[in-house]
């Protein structure tokens, strides 16, 4: 009997191991591919297609740099945005909110998440881009002046694609934020309670104590709005210029690639796009890299911090 | 015994004479330009009416995609806004030949309040104007063209498409044909380092650009502008008339260009010369090998290419598209005649 039981248990790790391997296997053949394909624009750029501002397909001239710039822009304001609203609502959700209200409400915040992208895309471009023209028109002449809002203000542009992809990754930092929440044990809040704290002061223990979570939810939201596509490209200008304006039109990597890949006819212009395509890669792994070593780092210090606070228990 | 075994022989010849004829249906695989999509798709299911047994798939994935996969022989056929290029032709296993099926004209819309007029270009102005040299609506230059219209001082901002497009690629071959200075700035491709504005994507991205931004200047199909009943713009011919897009000054901008057409029909009508003449128009061109591998394939082929230019031009005028001249098609027909079918 035994003996069955470790087979079939040695078969079930294989089975699921294998998966895993899988998906290792997986994700290094899209980099093999990326950089086999791009290999003439790699050679004939050099570093160089990180650091230049030039895109000009007729010319054969290409640099990468106002796309990394448009794409990270873009998607650090769409979370500077979504962050704290995120937040609010994942607080209210599970801490503050009426037991009726609780339902309808998960369920609209993960509606937001279902709708395509296409949708926020014309949803953008007819409602969104004219209110933000709306807005800019109306910003005083003084504060125009600042680079922050120079340029004519067209509604197009950087600031319309940071609102709408921050509309877009709302749902996901909120629903995971709701989820890191509910598991905060209820004596971390009791024992808040206890100690004499208000009920912000109790939300604000368990927030410090679901961080890592928190922290986490946000940056699948960074690596949501950095490849979001479709809704972008029909709201940002698409205009290869690196600015730090709020008013001026910009353009994203994931942008570039699907607005010209289907007519790049000759072989280094399609390299190039590929190589667009590799920058993101390695970009989405750099940044995937650091939320992970900041995640760690952080759960290491709480433990840390935890452990004399143990003792000290003990000790009383 | 022998009778069976001859019983079941002949039964078996039957079945499979059925199927033979059941299968004998031909597909033939073509991709390429989305310009001429929806009447390529009218004529193969016309042509699919007369001849219930040759069904041609196309998928319009773009030029540059339909010059690749015919280059890499994944489809029959390829279809093309923009002729391809010598070292494109040069890539090809075979000599690949180019086939005018229709017309198009690509024409300037814009967005000034309260200004109804329509307004007249020239090819100079509308360069210097996507070049980013004039950028108020009050220019002398507009104004010149346009006397008796009240043009505000309000800022021009110029729309182009964002994505690869046959589109693009027969207005900044206009463009650089009247201005030196895009030629040598910019050049002629489909898709360019634009030196200023907002990309959007595709007809309807340009156009919703152009409708929303007071003093938007873009560019459009023909047929777009027509179905969605979008006012654009005249542009002065090489005769100096200020000309409205329309089927007939498209059609005429072939028929100029007739007289002096190449063998391979691989010519920009652009800035055309003549009366009457559109000259922001263009052919669109079905790519076909000479001497393909599938001879069936060819001679079918060959065959829907007789009917499309000449009963199938009928289908132009209801969507939008210019029908080729007559003394167009009569070349044509001469060439298709080349390709080898046995």
């Amino acid at each position: 009997m035994p003996k069955s039981r470790s087979r079939s248990d040695f078969l079930f790790r294989i089975g699921t191991g294998t998966f895993g391997v899988l998906l290792v296997v997986l994700v290094c053949a899209i980099g093999v591919v990326l950089a086999r394909q791009s290999v003439l624009s790699v050679q004939k750029f050099g570093m160089n297609f990180w650091r230049t501002e030039i895109w000009d397909p007729v010319a054969g001239e290409f640099g990468a740099l106002p796309f990394i710039w448009g794409t990270l822009y873009s998607s650090v304001l769409a979370l500077l945005i979504a962050t704290p609203i995120a937040l609010g609502i994942a607080v209210f959700i599970s801490e503050l909110c009426p037991a009726v209200l609780r339902q309808p409400l998960v369920f609209i915040t993960e509606l937001l998440a279902a709708i395509p992208s296409i949708v926020y895309g014309l949803w953008g471009i007819f409602v969104l881009v004219p209110a933000v023209r709306a807005v800019e028109t109306s910003l005083p002449d003084a504060m125009r002046l600042l680079p922050l809002f120079s340029g004519p203000p067209l509604g197009l542009g950087m600031l319309s694609a940071a609102l709408i992809l921050a509309i877009m990754v709302i749902p996901f930092i909120s629903s995971i934020s709701r989820e890191v929440l509910k598991s905060v044990p209820a004596a971390q809040r009791e024992g808040a309670y206890a100690l004499g704290a208000t009920r912000f002061e109790a939300i604000r223990a368990a927030l410090f104590y679901a961080r890592t979570g928190i922290v986490g939810a946000v940056m699948l939201g960074f690596g949501r709005a950095l490849g979001e596509t479709m809704a972008v490209t029909m709201v940002i200008g698409n205009n290869p210029k690196v600015s730090v304006s709020l008013f001026a039109p910009q353009y994203t990597m994931a942008a570039v690639i699907a607005n010209e890949f289907a007519e790049a006819a000759d072989d280094l212009y399609l390299s190039a796009l590929v190589e667009i395509g590799l920058v993101l890669f390695i970009i989405t792994l750099i940044i995937n890299s650091l939320s992970r070593l900041l995640i760690w780092s952080m759960a290491r210090r709480a433990t840390a911090a935890q452990e004399p606070g143990v003792a000290a228990e003990g000790a009383s | 015994m022998k009778t069976t075994l001859k019983l079941t022989l002949s039964l078996a010849c039957a079945v499979t004479l059925v199927a033979g004829a059941a299968a004998q249906t031909m597909r033939i695989n073509g991709a390429g330009a989305t310009f001429p999509y929806p009447i390529y798709s009218k004529w193969f299911s016309e042509y699919n009416k007369i001849h219930s047994s040759v069904e041609i798939n196309y998928q319009s994935i773009g030029s540059g995609g339909g010059i690749q996969q015919v280059t890499k022989q994944t489809v029959f056929f390829g279809a093309s806004d923009g002729p391809m290029t010598p070292e494109q032709m040069q890539g090809a296993p075979g000599k690949i030949l180019h086939f005018p099926t229709v017309l198009g004209a690509v024409v300037p819309v814009y967005n000034i309040p309260n200004v109804s007029a329509e307004l007249h270009f020239s090819g100079p102005l509308l360069a210097d104007m996507f070049l980013g040299k004039i950028t108020k609506w009050n220019d002398p230059a507009i104004a010149r063209l346009n006397a008796g219209v009240s043009l505000p001082a309000s800022d021009i901002t110029v729309a182009h498409r964002a994505d690869g497009s046959g589109t693009t690629y027969i207005w900044v071959d206009y463009l650089s044909k009247v201005s030196p200075e895009w030629k040598s700035k910019v050049g002629v491709a489909t898709s360019v380092n634009w030196p200023t504005g907002v990309g959007g994507r595709g007809n309807e991205g340009v156009s919703a650009l152009v409708r929303q931004t007071p003093g938007a200047i873009g560019y459009v199909e023909l047929i777009y502008a027509l179905q969605n009943k979008i006012a654009y713009g005249s542009v002065q011919n090489t005769a100096g008339e200020f000309v409205k897009a329309s089927v007939s000054s498209v059609t005429a901008a072939a028929a100029e260009a007739a007289g002096k057409m190449p063998p391979d029909f691989r010519v920009s009508i652009t800035n055309a010369p003549g009366k009457g003449v559109y000259p922001i128009s263009s052919f669109t061109w079905l790519l076909l090998y000479e001497n393909a591998k599938d001879k069936a394939q060819a001679k079918t082929m060959v065959d829907f290419m007789n009917w499309a230019l000449t009963e199938g031009q009928k289908y132009c005028a209801d969507l939008g598209y210019a029908p080729l001249p007559e003394a167009v098609v009569k070349l044509e027909m001469a060439a298709l005649a080349k390709i080898k079918i046995s």
